[in-house]
């Protein structure tokens, strides 16, 4: 019983330890995005690594995901005669929470997984004990763009899955199954308001691109300099971030008012 | 057990100094409490085992690991207590060959030597491609400005990566294993360059290796670590001092040739 008291405690000092870490590295991060130079040549290719390498899995997801909706929408709001809301339906749920959501989850997997390898492999091979050597801060020089990358990616791609989405619905629910497109999208331009809707979801994207951002960097820094270490950062950027994600969606939507 | 090294202190001024360094891992004492110098503008062996800490031992004067205890100077300016910001300082001073070359793979060549004039110089284009250029072609590398770290072989990797360490002109090279896994041609190029440069630039030469031939050629001094303690000299000195263990680990052939060295050197 002790035992099992005593590292309860152990694990919890941990955790409370790492916390701490990550909080001094999220810390140097953001100093380090504020130091010169700006490194606008590497933030314009970790963009592009991030951003339009997800695109193909962003648009496909996307329409699939509006024309799952669009389908489930009319199927139940048809039993009540209301598939004049069939819009309004796809799109606030794209648009408040499954077009951020799905897209922070979607990217994490396949862009904060791969910079969380990609950092862990440059400690295991000592890259980053190289730039060191080098006075050259590998906080500054690969941590801070691929942050930022990711954090700036997110909104703009999970706005891409919501327009792509709306499509998606409109695709089932006017073309195949017949409805008035007037009355799909307008609505839809109806229903969205830009403070509740519009700005909420900006808001999300953005908080979960610099969850995505710190996360996936930090454990990529923090990984064991060896293969299973890197392994083991990749799992955990992805349980982490998700898990993180899910959790403060919830709390946006509710301090939000939505 | 403590382990120093007493070394002849008409050997130099010593460019690095460690004192009663103390290091574990864990359960797993490195240092106990480790003496030893570099002299400035000599180069300076650190031989031993797997896992007797000649890496960690570069890595501390290089300010990547702390010691639990004891003292680390460079260049006079003791570097234990200095943060991330006051090591830059320090870093500058020094060049480090890693043994896997740890150049930046996502950039070629160029670029990676490149890296260290774009960031702390204010050189132009220009004088920055001539100077990459110059360096390339003192450690025998031409046209591998476009390749990518990968595309290149152990040897080349090696003197790339050396071409990186010197091209901010340090006062101090660490060598980590720099003939480790090359072929005799290419150790015998590598061993060229670094005697080149400390005798060309002066440079203070810090290298770990298993390679006992080159090693005694090399060394001005040796250092050799073994089961936590340490012993330092110049190889004749190592070899007149007969600890078993230091003729045990350096092999005959070693101990013949620092002899006959050690021979010729008194009588000259």
């Amino acid at each position: 019983m002790t035992g099992a008291v005593a590292r309860l405690g152990a694990r919890s000092v941990d955790w409370v330890a790492g916390l701490g870490h990550m909080t001094r590295f999220a810390g140097s991060v953001v100093a380090a995005a504020l130091r010169p130079p700006l490194r606008g040549r590497t933030l314009v290719r970790e963009i592009y690594d991030v951003g339009v390498r997800s695109l193909a899995l962003i648009l496909g997801s996307g329409f699939v995901v509006g024309m799952v909706l669009g389908l489930q929408a009319y199927n139940t709001l048809a039993r009540f005669g209301a598939e004049q809301s069939l819009g309004a339906v796809v799109g606030l749920s794209l648009i408040r929470e499954l077009g951020p959501v799905l897209t922070g989850l979607l990217v994490t997997g396949r862009a904060g997984s791969a910079t969380a390898a990609g950092i862990g492999a440059m400690v295991t091979t000592g890259q980053l004990d190289g730039l060191r050597m080098m006075s050259i801060s590998p906080i500054h020089f690969v941590v801070y763009p691929k942050a930022l990358a990711l954090l700036i990616a997110m909104p703009l791609l999970s706005a891409l899955f919501i327009v792509v989405g709306v499509f998606g619905g409109y695709v089932v629910v006017v073309e195949l199954l017949g409805l008035d497109p007037g009355s799909y999208l307008s609505s839809l331009e109806n229903a969205v308001d830009f403070r509740d809707d519009v700005l909420a979801s900006v808001l999300k994207g953005v908080v979960f691109g610099l969850l995505a951002g710190l996360i996936s960097t930090y454990r990529g820094y923090t990984s064991e300099p060896t293969a299973e270490g890197v392994s083991r950062s990749t799992t955990s950027t992805v349980v982490v971030a998700s898990v993180c994600i899910l959790i403060s969606n919830y709390f946006i939507t509710a301090l939000w008012g939505v | 057990m403590t382990a120093s090294i007493e070394t002849d202190p008409a050997t130099g001024e010593a460019h690095v100094e460690l004192d009663s360094v103390r290091l574990a891992f864990g359960r797993r004492v490195v240092f106990r409490d480790l003496r030893c110098r570099a002299p400035r503008g000599r180069v300076t062996i650190v031989l031993g085992g797997s896992g007797s800490g000649k890496s960690t031992l570069l890595r501390l004067v290089g300010g990547l690991q702390r010691p639990d205890a004891g003292s680390v100077r460079v260049a006079g300016e003791e570097v234990t207590g200095l943060g991330e910001r006051e090591l830059t300082r320090v870093r500058r001073k020094i060049g480090m060959l890693f043994q896997n070359g740890a150049l930046l793979d996502s950039i070629s060549i160029f670029e990676n030597v490149a890296l260290p004039l774009r960031e702390h110089t204010a050189k132009d284009e220009l004088e920055i491609e001539s100077e990459v250029h110059r360096r390339l072609a003192s450690v025998g590398l031409d046209d591998v400005d476009e390749l990518l770290p990968g595309e290149l072989s152990g040897g080349m990797l090696r003197r790339a990566a050396l071409a990186r360490a010197i091209v901010m002109d340090p006062e101090i090279l660490l060598c980590d294993e720099p003939f480790s896994g090359l072929d005799p041609p290419n150790v015998e190029r590598i061993e060229a360059l670094l005697t080149r440069l400390n005798r060309e630039l002066g440079l203070t030469i810090i290298v770990t290796s298993h390679h006992m031939a080159s090693s005694m050629r090399m060394g001005d001094q040796l250092v050799l670590l073994r089961d936590g303690f340490a012993v330092g000299g110049t190889p004749a000195e190592l070899v007149a001092g007969g600890d078993p263990r230091v003729v045990e680990f350096l092999g005959s052939d070693a101990v013949a040739a620092a002899a006959g060295a050690g021979a010729g050197s008194v009588g000259s």
